[in-house]
């Protein structure tokens, strides 16, 4: 699937940037090391946008286009930030047999989101996961690390209202 | 050199121990189909073209041959009944996302998918199934992606990365994979350098050149306006290959003969102003030496190398010469001194540049390169725009006359001829600085270690009253970046004068040159034998320095009275540079 850019606003802090420009420095005497970095990089803003790719792309002396290619190209790279609640709904073949294709419809209308984007408030994002490894409870969903099993449309609103903070 | 044998088609063949079995086949004389592969540059077994059942004791299996060792006793199939029915297969597939609009595309019947297509049946209806569709992106200036007609062979990629640009690569994977930009900017918002390499070698229709012929004809047929073409030094020894001559056959008579024929009012030489850049630049560098200007000074010819300079290397800038490219020149000084001398108002002439290069498109945009007010070119149009439209013409180019260019702002000297070669305007530098500073009519004119095609070349040249001068040429943006790493480092070798192009090869292998397609690409040096028809042409004339060219010397007396580099010379001559911002969102 095409990743999503986000077009939300990138607001790193001179603590993410002192921490990537370390990983940088340790991994750029070999160009081969660049998804260790792109690794880091994630772990520490949460995404790949368009500054922090910049960023590594200037530190590894390497395109900008290698950086995106390789960031499109992995499943594990995201260019949408995560918000402060992910949702994962699994799309598994059980639980998408079980509806939660509707689940996943349905929190797109009530956020407002597609596929692997976040609400401009940075609150929630949402994406799809292949199967959690809990069939028995499908469909599932999960918000961070909350389990929610036989999931039905109706019960949406209540699920988000948990997160009210 | 360690030899393996095998058999090829039933042949006893035998090949250099480490080949591959393309490149065994290849030394055999036995041709194997390819559309990803450029040797030593693109090898990696994409496209599935290249399959063909090879046995090494174990029965035939389906190998690719671009990246399969070949191996002693090996038994090789290339056109089997198999094989046949592989490659039409895969090009069913490929056609099952192409978008076939074939009849009308600039690319027919020069493009590599089509010609397979052809050869092997396919039927391209095979499979109808999802067919992802791209927005053609036609931001830049020079060039139009439409990754609908895109076989992903990457071989774009590889002539980018060859530049050490890259900025287009595989986006995205399965499906979904596409040649792209970095988060999928226009090309107009990152730093291409609109060298158009990648035109050259795309095999399909999927990376162009801007079309501009339109705006060309709508000038010729423009009762009110005089439309004046020139063609830069490299034309004469590519055009040809348009029309089926071998590469290297210099048609300058019939170019100038198909040129009158589509109506242009004046068909001129940017020659004549490759010798005025020639004095221009000499008279700026030495200018630099006696009032400790930046050295070394590099040349400013080739608007890729001058956009892939201001992109990564905008510090170094004060090293550019300021003078503008000869066919600017040409321009200015056919919109200025020829139309005063000839009672036409600038406003009324359209000046049609014929370039080996994609960029030129870009470059007419640029500030500061409007003498007379108006841009000094209006129009740049590629060879390959111009065997397009002799084509249109219904002109037969193959029976057509010598003739000869329009006086005066044609005459050249074989300095400006060689322009189109890397090391060419090195070499015309050196011959005009020699005889100015040793105040001599030097006969040894002949710069040998300048000449050739590799990337990267420095000389130590004898200069009477000077002394050694070490120069340097750099062809291709990846040479250019070697030469500018060591600058940035304080210039260690001591070169005072650099010649850089933003092509290998020079002009003769600009983005902007016939097609070949790409086995004739591996196997024939075309930058050497198109490079050759310019110094056969250089050796042959009776004038061989820049500033012995009548015209030029007229110019001076008659216009730019103040002299070279000077008061109105260097308003309408030189120019300016800007850094660039490499992406824009």
């Amino acid at each position: 699937m095409k990743k999503k850019i986000s077009k939300i606003p990138f607001n790193g802090t001179k603590e993410q940037e002192a921490a990537l420009q370390a990983a940088i420095a340790e991994n750029k005497h070999d160009k081969s090391n660049l998804m260790v970095v792109m690794q880091k990089a994630q772990d520490i803003y949460g995404y790949l946008p368009f500054e922090v790719q910049e960023m590594i792309a200037e530190g590894m002396d390497v395109p900008l286009e290698k950086v995106y290619g390789v960031a499109t190209f992995y499943a594990q790279f995201s260019l949408s930030p995560k918000g402060r609640y992910n949702i994962s709904v699994c799309l598994g073949t059980a639980c998408y047999v079980k509806g939660s294709g509707l689940l996943f419809d349905k929190l797109q209308e009530k956020l407002g989101i597609g596929a692997d984007e976040c609400t401009p408030d940075g609150k929630f994002s949402l994406t799809s996961a292949r199967c959690v490894g809990a069939c028995g409870l499908a469909p599932v969903l999960m918000v961070n690390e909350d389990v929610y099993g036989k999931v039905t449309v109706d019960e949406i609103d209540g699920i988000l209202a948990k997160y009210n903070d | 050199m360690d030899m393996i044998n095998l058999k090829i088609n039933g042949i006893n063949v035998s090949a250099p121990k480490g080949s591959t079995i393309l490149e065994a086949a290849r030394y055999a004389g036995i041709e194997i189909p390819t559309l990803c592969f450029m040797k030593d540059k693109n090898e990696i077994g994409a496209c599935r073209i290249c399959v063909v059942e090879a046995n090494e004791g174990r029965g035939f299996r389906i190998v690719t041959s671009c990246v399969y060792p070949a191996s002693e006793g090996m038994e090789v199939l290339t056109n089997s009944a198999k094989i046949q029915k592989a490659r039409k297969t895969t090009l069913e597939l490929m056609l099952s996302t192409h978008k076939k609009e074939c009849l009308s595309c600039a690319r027919s019947t020069n493009c590599e998918l089509q010609k397979l297509c052809k050869e092997y049946g396919a039927d391209e209806n095979a499979f109808n199934g999802f067919r992802p569709e791209y927005e053609i992106d036609d931001s830049a200036a020079h060039l139009v992606r439409d990754n609908n007609k895109c076989i992903l062979c990457r071989r774009c990629i590889a002539a980018c990365k060859e530049q050490y640009v890259g900025v287009i690569g595989a986006n995205n994977r399965g499906i979904d994979t596409a040649v792209g930009t970095p988060f999928e900017l226009p090309l107009n918002n990152v730093p291409c350098i609109s060298c158009g390499q990648c035109t050259v070698v795309c095999p399909t229709g999927a990376l162009m050149e801007k079309d501009d012929t339109d705006k060309v004809w709508a000038a010729i047929n423009d009762p009110t306006k005089t439309v004046i073409v020139q063609t830069a030094p490299a034309i004469r020894a590519t055009l040809g290959e348009w029309f089926g001559y071998q590469p290297g056959t210099n048609v300058e008579g019939q170019m100038v003969a198909a040129l009158r024929r589509l109506g242009f009012d004046k068909v001129f030489d940017t020659d004549f102003a490759a010798d005025l850049t020639i004095v221009e630049e000499a008279n700026e560098l030495v200018e630099r030496i006696k009032n400790k200007g930046v050295l070394p000074m590099i040349t400013s010819c080739s608007p890729g190398w001058v956009k892939f300079c201001e992109y990564y290397y905008a510090d170094l800038l004060p090293h550019l010469s300021t003078c503008k490219s000869p066919h600017e020149m040409e321009g200015a000084v056919i919109k200025t001194y020829w139309a005063q001398k000839n009672g036409i108002d600038p406003k009324d002439i359209v000046v049609v540049s014929v370039m080996p290069c994609t960029a030129k498109k870009f470059e007419i945009g640029r500030e500061d390169e409007s003498a007379s007010g108006y841009p000094d070119v209006d129009i740049a149009i590629t060879t390959r725009e111009l065997g397009r439209m002799i084509d249109r013409a219904g002109i037969k180019f193959t029976s057509l006359p010598n003739e000869e260019f329009d006086s005066p702002l044609s005459e050249d000297t074989g300095a400006a001829v060689i322009f189109g070669a890397t090391g060419g305007v090195m070499e015309a530098a050196l011959r005009t600085a020699n005889d100015w500073v040793s105040g001599e009519n030097n006969t040894n004119i002949d710069f040998e270690a300048v000449r050739g095609t590799m990337g990267l070349k420095q000389a130590t040249v004898n200069i009477k009253n000077l002394g050694e001068v070490k120069v340097c040429v750099a062809s291709g943006a990846g040479a250019a970046k070697v030469v500018m790493d060591q600058l940035a480092n304080g210039n260690p070798s001591g070169w005072s004068f650099i010649e850089i192009m933003g092509c290998p090869g020079g002009c003769v292998n600009g983005g902007g040159q016939p097609y070949q397609p790409q086995y004739v690409r591996d196997t024939v040096d075309l930058k050497a034998v198109r490079a050759k028809a310019l110094y056969d042409q250089d050796r042959g004339m009776t004038l061989r320095k820049s500033h012995e060219s009548e015209a030029v010397k007229v110019l001076y007396s008659e216009y730019y009275t103040e002299g070279f580099g000077k008061g109105k010379a260097h308003h309408d001559l030189h120019t300016s540079y800007t850094k660039r911002e490499k992406y824009t969102k």
